[in-house]
């Protein structure tokens, strides 16, 4: 007896738990990540910014006063664990509204690309223009605009995954879907990277190795927590189409 | 039937202006606490800077602009 559509659709509601609750997992494996291999870059990079500046102005207001180093590390699994429980909800609530649109059925696929999409137009795109700066990096008094050109490319980086898949969809064959999505995202990225303002704050003294090492265990620490959201999120609606196909379930009445 | 049995197992709720809407209101809610994570000086929060103090280390490892 073939179920109907009703009965096997998740609500809005559990599809968006489960992407509060695969959000929360990826955000503290992250948090861990960054804790293991991140916290010892801004350790260093600290100590680099204090010993820069011995005398702060009487009126700055001092990091340490207010949250101790301590507290800024147990912040850390804080900050990693909304803002992946926040990406998780946002990734639900694509899922739900796009879900038609992706032509696959697999729900595997739809979340692994969903997840795979934001990687590279929430994380790629924008760590290439603006890559993340540790501490002692980075004047105080451009932070208004940094913060918008930040977000400018990340919007830049949304929209050139949206261009590809547009671009991709023109095309009859496989070979030439791969080309236009391709030249697609980078005519957009291409263009978004010109009109944006360079920003290069980091000081002449500052260790380049130190630069380095942070930068790489920022992206880490993203690349961790969208590759664990996108896995997560697929196991937890995979688990919940098994529960909802079984027989013991009353079958949804219809909407 | 092929066809029919794909879109029988589509996991999704029909997209309707309800969804929507209640999309938007979470869209919204979940941008605000990205805020308060990634951007957040005390204004919205209210903590003054207790809240940004102390989510410091996330926001820099996180790929976010600091100071």
């Amino acid at each position: 007896m073939p179920l109907s559509d009703g009965s096997k659709a998740l609500t809005f509601g559990a599809l968006l738990l489960r992407g509060l609750l695969a959000g929360l997992i990826a955000g503290l494996l992250a948090g861990f990540f960054a804790y293991g291999f991140g916290e010892p870059k801004v350790d260093a990079a600290i100590a680099i910014e204090e010993a820069a500046a011995p005398a702060p102005a009487p009126d700055a207001p001092h990091e340490e006063e207010l949250v101790s180093r301590n507290g800024q590390k147990g912040g850390l699994f804080l900050a990693t664990g909304l803002y992946g429980a926040a990406m998780g909800g946002l990734l639900a609530v694509a899922f739900t509204l796009l879900r038609r649109r992706l032509r696959t059925p697999s729900d595997t696929r739809a979340a692994l690309g969903l997840a795979g999409a934001a990687l590279l137009g929430l994380v790629l795109v924008p760590y290439v223009k603006y890559p993340p700066n540790p501490p002692a990096v980075g004047d105080p008094g451009t932070i208004n605009q940094r913060t918008i050109s930040y977000l400018a490319i990340v919007v830049i980086g949304l929209v050139a995954v949206w261009a590809a898949v547009v671009a991709k969809r023109t095309q009859p064959t496989e070979w030439r879907q791969a080309i236009a999505a391709v030249i697609g995202f980078l005519v957009v990225v291409v263009v978004g990277y010109a009109l944006l303002p360079n920003i290069n704050e980091v000081p002449a003294t500052f260790p380049p190795d130190l630069l380095w090492s942070f930068r790489l265990t920022s992206l880490g620490t993203q690349a961790v927590l969208w590759t664990t959201l996108g896995l997560a999120f697929a196991a937890l609606l995979s688990l919940g189409r098994r529960a909802a196909a079984q027989p013991e379930r009353e079958p949804a009445t219809a909407a | 039937m092929p066809k029919a049995t794909t879109a029988g197992q589509l996991s999704t709720p029909a997209v309707s202006p309800r969804l929507l809407w209640t999309a938007l209101a979470v869209v919204a809610f979940m941008l605000l606490i990205t805020y308060l994570v990634v951007f957040d000086q005390g204004a919205v929060s209210r903590s003054g800077m207790y809240l940004h103090e102390l989510m410091h280390d996330g926001r820099h490892l996180l790929g976010v602009p600091c100071h």
